[in-house]
């Protein structure tokens, strides 16, 4: 009977292996190997970021200003994506908007994303009526959609750039701080955090030191769910006249009022931010899922 | 055919061509108008309590009123004629009392009779309602004295003075007349119940779905109204309402549609439809807060007027909002509106616009408040607020200014404003009937006219206001106008007066008998319109 041995893999395989593994540009040319689709969402996301900060750069003209000459000029030169109602260039808006949905999006997915990190194992550390009566906030908060919670918030707080960041993350918190929570419960039970304990160490020290880095990976993975959705909760907002107003350059409130108005006659007025938004907030969410796949263990290797 | 008979019929052809106007057609009667309503449903049945056109296109086709705008010739800003009275009467005892003969032939829906009585407590509870009743434009009747039915045909106004806006305070289409016994018994009635004595009388109303009413045939104008039925369909959205026209589910949308919605339907429906357009009696105003600085500072409201050039963007505004035509304080169509070359001497009419805007920095520069940020308040209503507020802030951009838009429902806007809570609001001046002399009072210190948010105090602007009122020669009339014109909005520049509204009606070209006025609320009771199929 033959006897199959498994082959002996080669010196160079093993030293691209430990290159892969413990170089950064490794590991990203290795998730860009593993994960093509959610490659191309972090590109694609990245465009509209790098779009969005170099905004005054690239836009050819004044995303604000009226040009009644100019009025709903189809797609061609100067104007490569056409003029909306105002005349305004959208090309230009389209890149200002980039920069007001990355403010808002990175904004709202950090800023609750990190409020949520810490109430979340801070939640699961201390247990007891703590925990219980944060869970039951948290309970409240995650009963409403996040669009009608930021639709209160904003009612309350009003519209504009930094409102709607608030609007977006407050609902954001719970849903991290859940998830987060649940890792951090079983991270309360290792030994280390029992030798933190042990040692003396505060109670601030072993949350931030010992467990928050132990929960990095869901919390990573949220994260760049959260940036489509603060996204798309900004464009919700802005598209109901609830977000940032004109003649602020962002693209729900470039749809508003334009796609049903226009869809016929300029229907390029509506179709460039919807595909801006569509785009952005695939590629966050492509991204998100190849995170996920690539962190977690179970799906390292599918 | 026999001589006689040829002769018969050249003669009816002949007196036929003499006494038909050329293009006018015979109405037809009979058949039901489905109309759109562009609310979700009215906040009472009251037209006396009430001041939107959700209500007067509810319930106006179900009531009379003493004397209305002609229906035929509605864009008329000067001529008025009866309905429930017999003939325009002419005033007696140096213009202050006016004696007006009431039909004998109307009944109220119930079949009873209709008679002066019931005009008369009906003027009553408008001009002075009783403890509990609310008259929202009470403050028009100031120069009434007394209402009083002296027999069941005759209704004497007394007023304290002569005024030119008597008459057409008088035509005011919320005035409906009601029945004396149900108001009497109960003055909330009319809130909840329709019983008039209109050319329609009600069959049911499903709030915030429809009403529908059939035609009243005990009318007192014999042969009218022309159709057997209506139904109103309650439909806030746009989109819902274009598509009704667009599908034949609805034949006439009486508010006004966007420029939009006419290119989109003209050019889907072609002939099937028909578009009406006049001026509006509404247009947007900038109200500057005088209690913030630095708008206390006349140099910097001024400069926020100088900045708009508003003979470039009227005419292009008009092909994607409701705005159109470029006026000062009175409606352009009324004798007593400013002429081009009296607006261009005022700031913000200027015609170089460059010198405007030239003028308007050194103002500014003038007042330290070079690069001022400030926040405007406006409604959140795209039609044509929303609009108009992105318009001004990119003309104020242009000189240096840093203007953030600050949209709130209705509601907020409404308390912000009473509050005096905001740096400039983006306001509304919107009337029925044209009638200058008291349109124009919402340029009044907020003390006189609770409705300017203006916060000043302007003792010389209530002095020319007054010298108006009292004023009834036309030529005398136009000079005061004209300097409390100036007053408001170039002396202190109150006010900023921006483009009036732009009113487009559409219906399918079946429906006829129906004209525009400047006033969504005028010439609503349906009574004239016919069906073409």
């Amino acid at each position: 009977m033959a006897v199959i041995t498994p082959p002996t893999p080669s010196a160079a395989d093993e030293a691209d292996a430990l290159w892969r593994r413990h170089t950064l540009l490794g590991r990203v040319l290795d998730f860009a190997r593993r994960k093509p689709l959610g490659t191309a969402g972090l590109i694609i996301v990245l465009v509209f970021a790098v779009a969005g900060l170099s905004a005054d750069w690239i836009a050819p003209f004044d995303p604000e200003e009226n040009d009644f000459a100019s009025m709903m000029v189809a797609p061609g030169l100067p104007h490569v994506l056409g003029t909306d109602q105002f005349g305004r260039d959208i090309f230009s808006r389209l890149v200002h908007g980039a920069r007001t949905a990355m403010i808002v999006g990175f904004g709202a997915a950090v800023g609750g994303g990190l409020i949520g990190l810490v109430l979340g194992v801070t939640s699961a550390y201390f247990g007891g009526w703590f925990d219980l009566v944060l869970q039951r906030i948290f309970d409240i908060l995650m009963a409403f959609p996040l669009i009608i919670l930021a639709l209160a918030v904003v009612s309350v707080f009003g519209t504009g750039v930094f409102n709607v960041v608030i609007a977006i993350t407050i609902p954001l918190i719970p849903r991290c701080g859940r998830v987060v929570r649940a890792s951090a419960l079983a991270v309360r039970e290792v030994p280390y955090v029992d030798a933190a304990r042990a040692l003396g160490f505060g109670h601030a020290r072993i949350v931030l030191c010992h467990m928050v880095p132990n929960v990095l990976a869901p919390f990573l993975i949220l994260l760049s769910a959260f940036v489509g959705q603060a996204i798309l909760a900004e464009a919700s907002l802005s598209y109901l006249g609830l977000g940032v107003q004109e003649p602020v350059a962002a693209w729900g409130l470039m749809l508003q009022g334009s796609a049903e108005d226009y869809a016929t006659t300029a229907p390029w007025i509506a179709i460039f931010p919807g595909l801006a938004i569509v785009l952005t907030v695939l590629g966050a969410s492509l991204f998100g899922d190849a995170l996920r796949d690539a962190i977690d263990p179970k799906l390292r290797d599918r | 055919m026999s001589v006689r008979t040829g002769a018969g019929i050249a003669l009816s052809l002949l007196t036929a061509f003499a006494f038909t106007p050329a293009g006018a057609e015979q109405p037809k009667q009979g058949g039901t108008l489905t109309y759109v309503i562009p609310a979700d449903a009215p906040p009472s049945l009251d037209a006396h309590r009430e001041t939107t056109y959700a209500t007067i296109h509810t319930a106006a086709p179900y009531y009379s009123v003493l004397i209305r705008v002609p229906p035929d010739n509605p864009a008329s800003t000067t001529e008025f004629v009866c309905d429930l009275c017999t003939e325009m009467p002419k005033p007696t005892d140096d213009g202050k009392t006016w004696t007006f003969k009431i039909r004998d032939n109307v009944k109220f829906h119930d079949g009873s009779k209709l008679t002066a009585k019931d005009v008369a407590l009906s003027w009553q509870y408008i001009v002075k309602p009783p403890k509990g009743v609310v008259s929202a434009r009470q403050s028009f009747y100031e120069m009434v004295d007394s209402v009083n039915a002296t027999d069941d045909s005759t209704v004497v106004f007394k007023l304290k003075y002569a005024t030119a806006a008597f008459l057409p305070a008088l035509a005011d289409p919320y005035a409906w007349i009601y029945k004396k016994e149900i108001l009497e018994k109960d003055p909330h009635w009319y809130e909840k119940n329709i019983m008039g004595s209109g050319p329609f009388k009600l069959v049911k109303i499903e709030v915030g779905q429809s009403i529908t009413g059939e035609r009243n045939k005990d009318y007192y104008l014999k042969g009218r109204p022309y159709l057997d039925g209506i139904v109103g369909i309650f439909a806030e959205k746009q989109s819902v309402r274009t598509d009704a026209l667009k599908a034949d589910r609805a034949s006439i949308e009486f508010r006004g549609l966007p420029p939009s919605a006419r290119d989109q339907l003209t050019k889907e429906l072609g002939d099937k439809i028909w578009v009406q357009d006049s001026d509006w009696n509404c247009g947007n105003i900038l109200t500057p807060n005088h209690q913030k600085k630095p708008f206390d500072d006349v140099r910097v409201r001024k400069a926020l007027a100088l900045a708009i050039d508003q003979w470039k963007g009227a005419p292009a505004l008009s092909k994607i909002a409701n705005v159109r035509t470029v006026g000062g304080i009175v409606f352009p169509g009324s004798p007593l509106a400013a002429t081009k070359e009296e607006l261009q001497t005022m700031p913000g009419y200027w015609p170089d616009i460059e010198k405007s805007r030239a003028e308007a920095k050194k103002l500014l520069k003038e007042a330290g408040a070079e690069g001022l940020k400030f926040e405007l308040l406006n409604r959140n209503v795209d039609q044509p607020y929303k609009f108009v507020g992105t318009w001004v802030i990119g003309e104020w951009k242009k000189i240096g200014l840093n203007v953030e838009q600050k949209v709130v429902p209705t509601g907020p806007w409404f308390s912000n404003m009473r509050a005096g809570t905001f740096d400039v609001a983006m306001e509304a001046n919107c009337q029925s009937v044209v009638n200058p002399v008291l349109d124009t009072g919402k340029y009044l210190p907020h003390r006189v006219f609770p409705d300017n948010y203006g916060y000043y105090d302007d003792p010389k602007s209530v002095e020319l206001y007054e010298a108006m009122q009292k004023e009834t020669d036309p030529a005398k009339l136009r000079v005061a106008m004209r300097a409390y014109e100036k007053h408001t909005l170039d002396t202190e520049v109150h006010e900023i007066v921006l483009p009036y509204w732009y009113r487009i009606v559409m219906g399918r070209s079946y429906v006829k008998g129906w004209k525009i006025s400047p006033s969504h609320y005028l010439n609503q009771d349906l009574a004239n319109i016919w069906l073409d199929k």
